[in-house]
């Protein structure tokens, strides 16, 4: 809970006072408090530097070190402070998040420090104020990925250590992957690259004009046609070569649909197959010029190179996540493109011996003017031709200038915007669980202590009793008045599952309660507490002298059922719940006028517990000895017949 | 030459000044005047002297030191308004809708109608509920039912008090919260509370009811040491 809401919380109980006239069940006695509320100053005294401070600013946050009991570990009795061998200057951020509520980070100390203080107090990180949160994170982060980095460094031999009985294929996975891994591996990746190498460099070679020894033909040749079978044989070898590294790959790969989905396959796939097709393909003069151009595809090969460089595939990643800004620069060129290539034609068409025979005859032009090239193998010759075509260059310049810094702002823009929104959404998340937890937290913690025995009482000193207290001061006012409010309402807060647990016993119990008459049983003189709250004013007569017994009666009957429900060996047995309440009874229950009745012992024949079976087995807490009741105080006429004793449990 | 002018207007983009346009300016004319509110909401607001408080309510003057230091930190300016008491309030019941019960404790504490709670009256509210006499708190608590202060009760009004207060109960109770259960609970008020029966409860018949139940005269007890 937040810390300002402790300092609400005697406003929230003294407004419960608002509910009295309304309660239909006595409301319960407060929570102990100490003689002492007077406020004290007290001094922390911290290297030397002292610190003074209210003792309830250090209240406000009872889980951390100074606000809990743990900082009467650091007490100097003699000295009458509390004393810390810690830094002076972080303890002021820490002392200032008492008082104000918020965590602030210094700007200019180291953050492991920092964060070393923070732990030391018992402060969570996620505390840092918003103002400082994104800072704070920006550290770390930067802190913890140079740490990594240099932790690589030093294990950069090692890496991964693969089991022991790994097959085959993971550790050939591995090696083609991690190529430092192992000598083989190494040497396999540097012998790919120098074939890949050699591949390109042979393509571009064989069209080389070499001249021939023999002059007979006098026109050149490239060396490819000099040399075929030299050349053959080298691209065979590098085909050879790849083609065994795609299918070791593809065994290899650990999933191989994905694989063979993956770009890089696919580019393996593309870089190897025109060589198998010019194999089988017969060397007709038609199929020849097919052949021809299969043969370009060799130059994807050069992508190969990726898997050796970083630099590349993070540029594929760039123009991936560019793609629409692309295509928006692409669809504006394409339009300006048209409409000057259109202008420019329609302008030349009269002369003759024009270049400008077509309107996509004339999207050269326009091209080469707009990207200011400019080669001049196209030109016009009349005026209005010239206007246009210097409109045309110079919007050349603006067309290709707007959408240039529009992608790499873009670009910058959103890969900071997605690092923003990522951060933002860790935040939003872990601010939300926050809250959820804390939420949870609190409505779990009043059920827990529900289920541990409920309210201390003067007359419990049992062991369930212990466990019990060590709940802050304000969780007990808290769940006091979370306590009064059940008493108001006569209904309990509990969570989903009884709930609907209770849901499905509701619609059954109604039908079972119909044969069951318990409600005509004499109950006896205490059984107040049996009926539900309109009742009581007839009960009034038949009150007890001792206030506190009555007050007080609630509680221990919580108490004494729960306690009747850890005696009993068998708790799940609802008969023997029936049964032995006598027992728990006598041992807990100082005020005779505390009924077994209520547990409606006289009428264990009457109401077997088959019938009150129906309900769910008491799964959860100790909801469901009272199912019997349930049954009786359906026939009662009781105007609210679902808020009988369960109340109490 | 291309590449230069894309280098040179991509800095410039860095600085972005949204355009001067008419919906600009208007954008920042409404802010300013939203400003302007705010600044004249911002007052602070300082108590009476100590002295006088302790004069007109019954904590001694260490406890109103206490209690104001706690509610300086919380509200600086000096003054609470209806939604941070909102959600105040609905901090100390997760489980439920808090806020209408909270909205007609607010008019409780309100009692100038200010639609803000000064420390006076959060003091003097306090000092009524935690050391007033039997007498003060049902009154207030009678002030506290009868939402629009015509000095009777009748059932609507009531009816809306008890909703807000299952409200804040939440969905999930034991046993299950039914549809009529704030009508019966009403009803059982009314009978007791109401006693020649014309539908509407008197601050008399309020005062008198009450004093004849011995649980509510316990329970009043029970606040005292909350402070």
């Amino acid at each position: 809970m937040a810390a300002g809401v402790a300092t609400w919380l005697p406003f929230a109980r003294a407004a419960a006072v608002g509910w009295l006239p309304l309660a239909q069940q006595p409301l319960p006695p407060a929570p102990g408090v100490k003689a002492s509320r007077g406020d004290e100053v007290l001094v922390v005294n911290v290297s030397g530097r002292r610190f003074e401070t209210w003792k309830n600013t250090l209240d406000r946050y009872p889980d951390t070190l100074l606000g809990s009991s743990e900082k009467e570990f650091f007490y100097d009795a003699d000295s009458g402070e509390y004393f810390f061998d810690r830094d002076p200057d972080m303890f002021r951020h820490v002392l200032n998040f008492y008082r104000t509520g918020r965590l602030h980070c210094p700007r200019q100390e180291c953050i492991q420090a920092f964060d070393e203080e923070l732990a030391f107090y018992g402060l969570v990180p996620e505390l840092v104020g918003d103002c400082c949160l994104e800072e704070y994170r920006d550290r770390k982060k930067e802190n913890a990925e140079r740490l990594a980095e240099d932790e690589e460094a030093e294990q950069a031999g090692d890496g991964p250590a693969l089991p022991a009985g790994s097959s085959l294929r993971q550790r050939l996975w591995r090696a083609f992957e991690n190529p430092h891994t192992s000598t083989a591996a190494l040497v396999f990746y540097y012998v790919t690259g120098f074939f890949i190498a050699v591949s390109v460099i042979a393509n571009v070679v064989e069209t080389i004009p070499c001249r021939g020894p023999a002059r007979r033909p006098p026109r050149e040749q490239p060396c490819g046609d000099r040399f075929p079978t030299a050349f053959f044989c080298m691209d065979t070898a590098c085909v050879l070569i790849f083609t065994g590294e795609y299918l070791l790959r593809l065994f290899a790969a650990p999933s191989r649909c994905r694989f063979l989905r993956s770009v890089m396959s696919l580019i393996d796939v593309v870089a190897i197959l025109p060589y198998y097709i010019g194999l089988f393909v017969p060397k007709n003069d038609d199929v020849s010029g097919a052949f021809v151009t299969l043969r370009v595809f060799r130059v994807f090969r050069i992508f190969k190179f990726s898997r050796h460089s970083q630099g590349l595939r993070i540029l594929g990643y760039t123009l991936k996540s560019c793609a629409s800004e692309l295509g928006f620069l692409l669809f504006s060129l394409t339009m300006a493109i048209i409409i000057f290539a259109t202008v420019m034609f329609y302008a030349e068409k009269g002369t003759s011996k024009t270049n400008f025979t077509s309107i996509p005859a004339a999207f050269w032009y326009t091209i080469v003017t707009m990207t200011t090239l400019g080669y001049g193998d196209m030109v016009p010759s009349t005026i209005a031709g010239k206007i246009f075509g210097s409109i045309c260059s110079l919007s050349g310049v603006l067309v290709i200038a707007l959408p240039v810094p529009v992608i790499v702002s873009n670009f910058s823009r959103i890969y900071h915007q997605n690092q923003r929104a990522d951060k933002r959404r860790a935040q939003q998340k872990v601010r939300l669980a926050r809250i959820r937890l804390a939420k949870s937290g609190t409505t779990n913690a009043f059920l827990q202590y529900k289920q541990n025995g409920g309210l201390e009482d003067s007359g419990s000193g049992e062991g369930q009793a212990l466990c019990i207290r060590n709940r802050s001061a304000f969780e007990q006012q808290h769940h006091h008045l979370l306590h009064c409010l059940e008493k108001t309402t006569c209904h309990e807060f509990t969570d989903e599952l009884t709930f609907s647990e209770a849901l499905g016993a509701v619609s059954l119990g109604g039908r079972t309660s119909r044969s069951t008459s318990v409600s005509s049983q004499p109950v006896g003189p205490g059984s107040l507490l049996s009926s539900c709250c309109p009742r009581r004013a007839k009960r009034r007569a038949i009150r007890l002298a001792n206030s506190t017994a009555s007050v007080s009666r609630g509680s221990m009957q919580e108490l004494d059922t729960l306690a009747g429900l850890r005696r009993s060996p068998a708790p799940q047995s609802r008969s023997s719940l029936n049964a032995k309440p006598h027992d728990s009874l006598d041992l807990n229950c100082d005020s005779r006028d505390f009924v077994a009745a209520i547990i409606s012992i006289p009428t264990p024949p009457a109401n077997t517990p088959d019938e009150s079976q129906p309900s769910s087995p008491g799964g959860g807490g100790g909801g469901r000895a009272s199912s019997t009741l349930r049954n009786s105080s359906v026939d009662t006429p009781c105007l609210l017949p679902e808020t009988v004793k369960i109340s109490s449990l | 030459m291309g590449a230069v002018m894309g280098t040179f207007s991509s800095l410039q983009t860095k600085q972005r000044r949204p355009s001067k346009d008419i919906a600009w300016w208007y954008y920042q004319y409404q802010r300013d005047k939203i400003e302007d509110e705010l600044e004249m909401t911002m007052v602070c607001h300082r108590p009476e002297g100590l002295e006088q408080l302790e004069a007109q309510t019954n904590f001694t003057k260490r406890e109103l030191q206490v209690l104001y230091r706690g509610f300086k930190n919380e509200c600086p300016s000096g003054v609470v308004n209806e939604e941070t008491f909102k959600q105040i309030y609905a901090q100390f019941f997760p489980h439920g809708d808090a806020s209408t019960y909270a909205h007609y404790l607010f008019n409780a504490f309100d009692t100038t109608q200010a639609g803000s709670v000064k420390f006076e009256d959060f003091v003097t509210a306090l000092s009524i509920l935690l050391r007033g006499t039997v007498h003060e708190k049902l009154r207030w608590t009678f002030n506290l039912y009868d939402i629009n202060k015509d000095g009777y009760i009748n059932k609507e009004e009531m009816m809306d008090i008890v909703k807000a207060i299952y409200d804040m109960m939440g969905k999930y109770t034991y046993p299950v919260l039914k549809e009529d259960t704030p009508r019966q609970h009403v009803d059982v008020f009314f009978q007791k509370m109401d006693k020649n029966k014309d539908g509407i409860v008197t601050l008399d018949e309020f005062l008198e009811s009450c004093q004849e139940d011995d649980n509510i005269m316990r329970s009043l007890q029970l606040f005292q040491n909350v402070i």
